[in-house]
Order: C-alpha cells, then sequence, then structure tokens
C-alpha cells in the first residue's frame, strides 16, 4: 500500500462559524426523536440514515457505505432564538466590557488605538500591553468614539448578562457583538478571520454523526439512546415549542422562559458540570454525560483511551514467593498459560512439533493457526484435523505458553530499569505468579497482596533482545552502586550463621537430603568422622577454584586481626572452593563472595551459587530449626535492675542540668540559646542511655539467641530493636524534639507546668515486653504518628521529583566519546558522570571505563567517596 | 558592583579561562563538534564579565568534582 506522509506544520483554533455548520450538515434536524415502531430511522430525526448508519443491513444515505465502512456525517439544528456557548462566555463577557454598546468600537482614545494599531502591523503585542489594552478598556466609562455613556456590563453566573439593571438577551450580546470591527479584535488577540465573535453565540447547533452517539440494543429488545442524542432530543423539543409559541404569538415573558429553558439544555449538552447550573439527568437520576465529560478527566478521551493504551499478550496477577525456582524463572499458573499465546512460524524442522499442538486436546494446545495471507483461524475441535492437514512452511500457529518461554515481568511504580526483567516462563498449578524471593528487591516487591504485570514476547528479535539484556541474572549488581542488588536476604543470612557456625555437622543421610536441593549428585568426603560439617555442605555450592578472604560481619575490629585463628570466626577463608574458616553471614550473600562470583565467574555461576544457596540453606535452617518467641527477649532481674539504675541515673543527671540551667550557672553552646543547650544535653544523655541499656541487655543474651542471632549476622533487626523490646523503648521524638505539645508548656495535663523532666516530656523507660505504662504509650504513638505521617508525605514529595527529572533526562545518551548528549545532539556533559566511569562494571578500588569496558589502575582514580550501597530499602 | 577579582577568587567559583581562537579550532575539530552543541553561558554572567569574555567566546571551566577529582566542562557565551 502506499502511504503519503505529511508533517503537520502547524494547528490553528478557531471558533465554527454558522455558516461552515451549515455547509457541512447533511441534514437539517427537525423531529426530536430517533426511530419509528418498526425501528427504523425516522427521516429528519437524530438517527437519519444522512447522518450515518449504525444498524447492520442500511445505507448510509450520504456516502452510500455500509455499517463500518461510514464514517458518518453532521447535521444540524436551526435554532429559532441564539443562544450562548458556554465555553465562550468569558470572551464574550471581556469583549462587552472593552468594546461601546451602541458603536462597538473599543473603548479606546484614537491616538491609543493607532499606537497599538502600529506594533500589530509590524510585530504583536507583548503579554503587558495586551492586559493593558483590556484593563484600559474596561474603565472607559464613556465611549470616546461615540461619546455614549457605558452602562456597567454585569454576568450572573453562569449565563445570564446584565447591563446596569437590564437583562441582555443572546440576541441583544450576538448584535454586539456583530458591530465590534475587525480590526478593532486584532488589538484584543482575536483573530477576527477565524473567530468572529458573534459565532459565540449560536444560530444553529451541529449534530454530531450517529456513530458518535449510537444506540444500544438491549437483550429485551429495548433501544437505549446515548446520552448525547437524549440531550439532542431535549433541544429539538424546546426549539419546537419556542417556535410554536412565537408564530401563536404569545406574550414576551413565556417566550423568555422556553428562551432560557432551551439555553439551559444547550449550555448543559456542551458541559453538564457547569457550576451553577443543576446538571441535567436521566431518568435514572444520574447525571448525563454530555461532550465535555467525555473528553475531562481520568475516565475522559485524553487520559483515559489516548495516555492510557492497553496491550495484548500481558497478564497480571497476586505474587508469591517460590524459593525453589530459579531466580531467572517466574512461576505462570497454568490458566494463564493456556491464555497467552507465542507465534510460531512453520518450518520444515519444527513442522511435526507445531501439528501436534494443533492436535493435543489439552494443554499444550495452539490457540490459533495464522495462514501467510493474513487471516486467522481459531482452532476448535471441528477444524483441527482440517488446520492439521493444510499446515505448511509459512504458516504462523499461536501455541499457549509452556515451560522456557521467555517474557517480561515487571511491577509498577517501574521507577528503574530493574523495575522491569526477562524470565523463564515455569508453568506451575495455582493462580498466583510464582517469584523467587531474592528478586523481591528490585521489583521492591513483597508478597502482602501485590500484582505484577507479565508480558509474552511475540517476535524473536524481542526474545534474543530481552535475553540478551534484560535476563533477571545479568542485573545481579546493581547500576547504582555497582555491589549486589539481587542477594541472599533475611532468612538466608540467618541460615548461612546456621549451617556455617562451628560444630555443626550433619549425618549422611541429611547431608545428602540438602545437597540434592542444590543438584549435586556427588557427595563429598565426610570431614567430621563419618559425619559432614556445615562449612563442608556449603562449599558444595561455590565453583572450585575459587579462593577468598575477607572479614565478616561478625568481624569485632580486633586491634590486632588473628586471621584464620579469629576467636569468634569472623575471618572467611575460602580455598580451592572450600570454605575453610569463618561464618557466611551478610557479607557473603551479599557482598564480596557473590561480587566475585559474579564479576569472576560470570552472571550464570552468581546465578546457579543464588539458586542453589536459597535452596540449601532454607533447607538448613528447616532442619535445625530457628523461631523467635517472647521469652528470647527476657532478661534477668540483675539486668533489669542494671537497667533500671542507668535510667535511675540518666534522670538525676538530667535533674541536676535542669538545677544549674535554672540557677543560671550553664554555659551556652555557641550559637544555641540557653534553653537549646539544655535540651541538646538532655538529649544526648539520654540517647546515650538508650544505647547503653541496649548493649548491657545484648551482653546479657546467650550467643544462641535467636533474634541477637539475626541482628549480628544481619539478616534482620538490629541492636536498636533488641535495646527496644528488651530493654528500653527511649525519648519519644515529634519534629526532632522532646515531646511538648497540646498543652501550655506542659506534654499531657497531670503534669506541672514547666516541667522539663525525663518522663514529662517523653521518655519511655519501659520496654515493649515489659509494657508501656499510659502516658508512654501515649508519648509513643505521637512519635509513631509523625514517622507514619512523614513517611507518606516523603515517599509521594519525592516519587513526584523522581517524575520529573526523569521526564527531563529520559532522551539523554551517553555517546561512544563519552560524552551526554540530548535528542538534538547537544552536549550535556563533556564525561558521562565527570569521570567516565560505570559504576556496575566497578569492583571494589579499581575503576571500568564506561565505554571501552578497560580497568583503570587504581592510582588513575581519585580517592571516590562513592557510597558503597546507602541505605536502599527506605 | 563586586569588584570582579573577588568573584574569582571565592572558593566556590571554579577557574573559567577563555579558549583562545587556535585552541578553539582545534578542540572542535577533534571532537568533531559545532559551537552550536556546547552549553551557553550569559554574556550577563558575573564570571564572564570578570574575565571580559565576548559573546562566542568558549569558556573552559575547571570543577572540583566528587567523582572524578577535577573535571573540565566547555560553554559558549551567549
Amino acid at each position: 500500500m502506499e502511504t503519503i506522509t505529511k508533517k503537520v506544520a502547524s494547528v490553528e483554533f478557531g471558533i465554527l462559524n454558522p455558516e461552515i455548520i451549515r455547509k457541512m450538515s447533511q441534514i437539517r434536524i427537525v423531529i426530536p426523536d430517533t426511530y419509528d415502531e418498526d425501528g427504523y430511522p425516522i427521516e429528519g430525526g437524530l438517527m437519519d440514515l444522512h447522518l450515518g448508519v449504525i444498524d447492520p443491513g442500511l445505507r448510509c444515505k450520504s456516502c452510500g457505505a455500509r455499517m463500518v465502512s461510514c464514517p458518518g456525517h453532521f447535521g444540524h439544528i436551526e435554532l429559532v432564538r441564539p443562544v450562548l456557548h458556554v465555553g465562550y462566555i468569558k470572551m464574550i463577557y471581556s469583549l462587552l466590557k472593552t468594546t461601546c454598546s451602541s458603536c462597538g468600537r473599543l473603548l479606546l482614545p484614537p491616538n491609543k488605538l493607532q499606537t497599538y494599531k502600529k506594533i500589530i502591523t509590524e510585530g504583536e503585542l507583548t503579554d503587558d500591553q495586551e492586559i493593558d489594552i483590556i484593563a484600559k478598556a474596561k474603565k472607559a466609562g464613556k465611549c470616546p468614539h461615540c461619546d455614549k455613556k457605558q452602562e456597567k456590563i454585569k454576568l450572573v453566573k453562569p449565563i445570564t448578562f446584565y447591563e446596569g439593571e437590564k437583562r441582555l438577551l443572546p440576541s441583544d450580546i450576538r448584535r454586539r457583538m456583530e458591530l465590534i470591527p475587525d480590526k478593532d479584535l486584532a488589538l484584543l488577540g482575536i483573530d477576527p478571520k477565524k473567530a468572529r465573535p458573534e459565532w459565540g453565540v449560536l444560530t444553529a447547533l451541529p449534530v454530531p454523526p450517529a456513530t458518535t452517539r449510537p444506540s444500544i440494543t438491549l437483550e429485551t429488545g429495548e433501544r437505549s439512546e446515548d446520552d448525547l442524542t437524549h440531550k439532542l432530543v431535549d433541544i429539538l423539543r424546546i426549539n419546537q415549542r419556542l417556535r410554536d409559541n412565537i408564530s401563536a404569538g404569545a406574550p414576551q415573558l413565556i417566550i423568555e422562559d422556553l428562551w432560557d429553558l432551551l439555553q439551559y439544555h444547550v449550555t448543559t449538552y456542551f458541559n453538564n458540570e457547569v457550576s451553577g447550573i443543576p446538571p441535567a439527568r436521566h431518568r435514572s437520576g444520574r447525571p448525563l454525560k454530555t461532550l465535555a465529560q467525555r473528553l475531562k478527566g481520568k475516565e475522559g478521551r485524553f487520559r483515559y483511551n489516548l495516555s492510557g493504551k492497553r496491550v495484548n499478550f500481558s497478564a497480571r496477577t497476586v505474587i508469591s514467593p517460590d524459593p525453589n525456582i530459579s531466580i531467572n524463572e517466574v512461576g505462570v499458573p497454568k490458566p494463564i498459560a493456556k491464555e497467552l499465546t507465542v507465534p510460531e512460524k512453520t518450518t520444515t524442522w519444527n513442522m511435526d512439533r507445531l501439528k501436534q499442538y494443533i492436535r493435543n486436546t489439552e494443554y499444550p494446545m495452539a490457540n490459533y493457526v495464522i495462514r501467510p495471507d493474513g487471516r486467522r483461524k481459531k482452532v476448535t475441535e471441528l477444524n483441527r484435523e482440517e488446520l492439521i492437514e493444510e499446515l505448511e512452511v509459512g504458516f504462523v500457529v499461536e501455541r499457549q505458553l509452556k515451560n522456557g518461554d521467555i517474557v517480561l515481568f515487571n511491577r509498577q511504580p517501574s521507577l528503574h530499569r530493574i523495575s522491569m526483567m526477562c524470565h523463564i516462563v515455569k508453568v506451575l498449578p495455582g493462580k498466583t505468579f510464582r517469584l523467587h524471593p531474592t528478586v523481591c528487591k528490585p521489583y521492591n516487591a513483597d508478597f502482602d497482596g501485590d500484582e505484577m504485570n507479565l508480558h509474552v514476547l511475540q517476535t524473536e528479535e524481542a526474545k534474543a533482545e530481552a535475553l540478551a539484556l534484560m535476563l533477571v541474572q545479568d542485573q545481579i549488581i546493581s547500576p547504582r552502586f555497582g555491589s549486589p542488588i539481587i542477594k541472599g536476604d533475611e532468612d538466608l543470612v540467618s541460615g548461612g550463621f546456621l549451617l556455617t557456625r562451628k560444630g555443626v555437622a550433619f549425618s549422611k543421610q541429611i547431608a545428602e537430603k540438602m545437597l540434592i536441593k542444590a543438584d549435586i549428585k556427588k557427595m563429598p568426603k565426610p570431614d567430621q568422622g563419618d559425619k559432614y560439617s556445615g562449612k563442608l555442605l556449603f562449599s558444595a555450592l561455590l565453583p572450585p577454584s575459587l579462593n577468598l578472604e575477607y572479614k565478616s560481619k561478625l568481624c569485632q575490629n580486633c586491634k590486632e586481626c588473628k586471621k584464620a585463628k579469629c576467636p569468634h570466626d569472623a575471618y572467611v577463608k575460602i580455598k580451592k572452593g572450600k570454605l575453610v574458616n569463618g561464618i557466611i553471614d551478610k557479607v557473603s550473600l551479599q557482598g564480596i563472595l557473590l561480587d566475585t562470583l559474579f564479576r569472576e565467574y560470570g552472571p550464570e555461576e552468581a546465578r546457579k551459587f543464588l539458586d542453589n544457596a536459597t535452596r540449601v540453606l532454607l533447607a538448613t535452617t528447616m532442619h535445625i530449626g530457628f523461631s523467635v518467641s517472647v521469652e528470647d527477649t527476657m532478661i534477668t532481674k540483675e539486668t533489669h535492675a542494671e537497667i533500671e539504675y542507668m535510667i535511675n541515673d540518666a534522670r538525676q543527671r538530667t535533674n541536676e542540668l535542669i538545677k544549674e540551667y535554672e540557677e543560671g550557672k550553664m554555659k551556652h553552646i555557641p550559637g544555641k540559646t540557653m534553653k537549646e543547650t539544655l535540651e541538646d544535653k538532655i538529649m544526648a544523655i539520654l540517647g546515650e542511655t538508650r544505647m547503653n541499656a541496649g548493649n548491657t541487655a545484648a551482653e546479657h543474651f546467650d550467643i544462641a539467641n535467636p533474634i541477637m542471632i539475626m541482628s549480628r549476622v544481619g539478616a534482620r533487626g538490629s541492636i536498636l530493636n533488641v535495646t527496644q523490646m528488651s530493654a528500653t523503648v527511649g525519648q519519644q521524638a515529634v519534629r526532632g524534639r522532646r515531646i511538648l505539645r497540646g498543652y501550655r508548656h506542659k506534654s499531657l495535663p497531670q503534669f506541672k507546668e514547666g516541667n522539663i523532666g525525663i518522663e514529662a516530656r517523653g521518655f519511655v523507660s519501659s520496654s515493649l515486653r515489659d509494657g508501656l505504662i499510659p502516658t508512654e504509650y501515649f508519648f509513643h504513638a505521637m512519635g509513631g504518628r509523625e514517622a507514619l505521617v512523614d513517611k507518606g508525605i516523603r515517599t509521594a514529595k519525592s516519587g513526584y521529583m523522581q517524575r520529573r527529572l526523569i521526564n527531563a533526562l529520559q532522551d539523554l545518551v551517553v555517546q561512544k566519546d563519552e560524552t551526554v548528549r540530548d535528542s538534538a545532539n547537544n552536549i550535556v556533559q563533556f564525561k558521562y558522570g565527570e569521570d567516565g566511569i560505570d559504576p556496575m562494571k566497578c569492583h571494589g578500588d579499581s575503576a571500568v571505563r564506561l565505554q571501552t569496558g578497560v580497568y583503570l589502575e587504581d592510582k588513575d582514580r581519585d580517592e571516590t567517596t562513592a557510597d558503597e550501597e546507602g541505605d536502599y530499602d527506605d | 558592583m563586586l569588584d570582579s577579582n573577588v568573584i574569582l577568587e571565592h572558593i566556590l567559583v571554579p577557574k573559567h579561562e577563555i579558549l583562545s581562537k587556535t585552541q578553539v579550532e582545534k578542540f572542535l575539530k577533534e571532537n568533531k563538534l559545532e559551537e552550536s552543541q556546547f552549553p551557553g553561558i550569559s554574556e550577563e554572567d558575573p564570571v564572564i564579565k570578570a574575565i571580559k569574555a565576548k559573546k562566542g567566546d568558549l569558556i573552559k571551566i575547571t570543577r572540583d568534582s566528587i567523582t572524578a577529582g577535577e573535571s573540565v566542562y566547555y560553554r559558549i557565551v551567549y
């Protein structure tokens, strides 16, 4: 097909003039009805066949085409009396005020008009000048051209005008608009060729094609008309009544009433949400959806239909975790797999396989067969044999989704490039998408009801591209920090500790059970007599040639590192793929070990490690058992007393400080008032107290305390959480200060005004396990609410900022010469990130050139402050 | 009005240099660039006034950088 391409040079807006309305009209509509008793369109009615056909079998009287091929044609209604168009009320109001009521000239003195006209012939008026013209003209009390006194024009919202006390009828307004000369309009920013102001007062109303407002036939055989048709019926009815009354010589009062009614109907026909006018309603009481409502808002034509495109070959459902699938995989529920299809082109090599799909009567079936001429046939029980018979090379078979297909998986909001990754399908029973727990992080997903979208790739090019660029295993390293973002966390880290700590050994049977999870069938030699140590089992997950030494998270930062002889077993040593020393914790599963695997052995090996580690470590956790109870937060009486003593001490020290302050003996910190100094000091004491109390409690706990294990190893929780549960919740704050709000100089009614002691200002000395006393509980709620509100505001704000930033930066490209340029080839940065380094490829201290991929010598690079990871979760 | 030297000596003002004609030509040729592709800097910019650059001059700016230590940027006076 030959196509003609043209570029849009400009777009112009104007007012539709009545002459054009009549010219483009195929027929004048007079009858306020649609179909007759036989269901045939009434001639001259709103469904007249000149307006296009919406019934099968009929032909359009304008173009002769049938239902789908006829685009529809406009008709028109001759309004007996002119009515105002709501959309132009503002313009008309302004013009009435700025032009003379008798001669129609712009209310500016002739000399001024002259100067402005000169400006206009030479160029354009500035915004200030335009505003100036309108403001000056509005002020004139008398016409400088015909000396006529100007009455004040009043707009009674939304559509009635008054001149002084007298009502201005639409016909008067139209006359006034006609009077305004073209040359004066130009000064008011109106192009008289495209928008004569009198066109804003309608004398003829276009009737949109029937295709724009199709009527629907209900199951009962009853016809139901579109809202627009209903509105047009109303307009026609009143128009007819008005005509009858006028020709019958009815009193002016009645005519004006009907006229107003016509005005109401025409107004609501354009916009049914004009303030000050009751919306026109359907019989059921539902407000009608008229022209403006079709376009406006979230469900309007723009946002819903034009900006909101929907795609085929996609699915959406709730996600749930499955640690047994690979990180590259996504579990697709069978019902979805049956619905989604992949097109496969028939060749001599796959002919038999494709025929089998067509032949199948259940799951891996073919849904459609597409012939080379583009004809698409659904595979049914009846034509199955026939389709197999005619299948030839070049036919396309749309077969159902099966294991190994390539899809894109996405979770909104898509803020990242890793919010959409390429996965490999694994069809599973159930109704949810299954996701490997370690890929939650890049998607920012959890399983509290999150839904995700899946898109099936339809062409070989798309598949190849997605596989090469977007596969999950290639995204293990975050392009933002250069450290792993898909990594073992939470339970896996706990599992790492449980498996690799000293003295853990398993019988052959258990060890086999665990290793088979990682698909390891060849057992290593037992190292603890006839038993297998945990370290040995973990070693089975590592590539045999790996050598690595580093300090784990458990490292106590001793003055002198004893390395392999570390008393805390915090020095990890991997020799020839064997874990000789050290406990596997956060640092291993999230940092150096995973990082090294990815860079030295490649994404494939890193993926295998994550897949296998997940299975083995979870199996370990389940075998050994790992749980937390309230009992684990219990501390001994002695420790409790110790903590109580600390808090009492803090109270005393605070009181001393207050005394010192009241006596005026305190020295203030430079730049702060005395009161601020006191507050700072008190806060410091209380903060310190909480820390010490926490440490005391932590020291007290057994090494096997699960809460302590989790926080030490970096699985979940921090020492602060331990403190709050077992020792003391600590100071609550609102706006970064100790609590003081709601009452004058006190925080709650029972305190004395001006009491600045620790309890009166929101210090919670109880622990969460002990329980909070009512005042403490209230303070805690105050602090908690602030945190919650802040979080909401912060996410909303940063989300918007992020959007704006992305919109501004989305077209920027890093060129081969490492410059960053926009789409017009303008330079934005002369070197990407000022140093031309790709953080994703950087490892430890070595930097990598962005485009060339060449490692830089460490000395070539300045000491960088780039934060390794930051706090990604928040 | 601030003394132009005061501006140039300020700790937050990076080093601005006017490139000579030959330098500009060489730079453009080596990097296959056109003057229109450069980011602009106003003739009214205090530093531009202080170093007495004229419209069309190419300014080389050497800044401190967190990531690269020192980074070079070019802007053209408009």
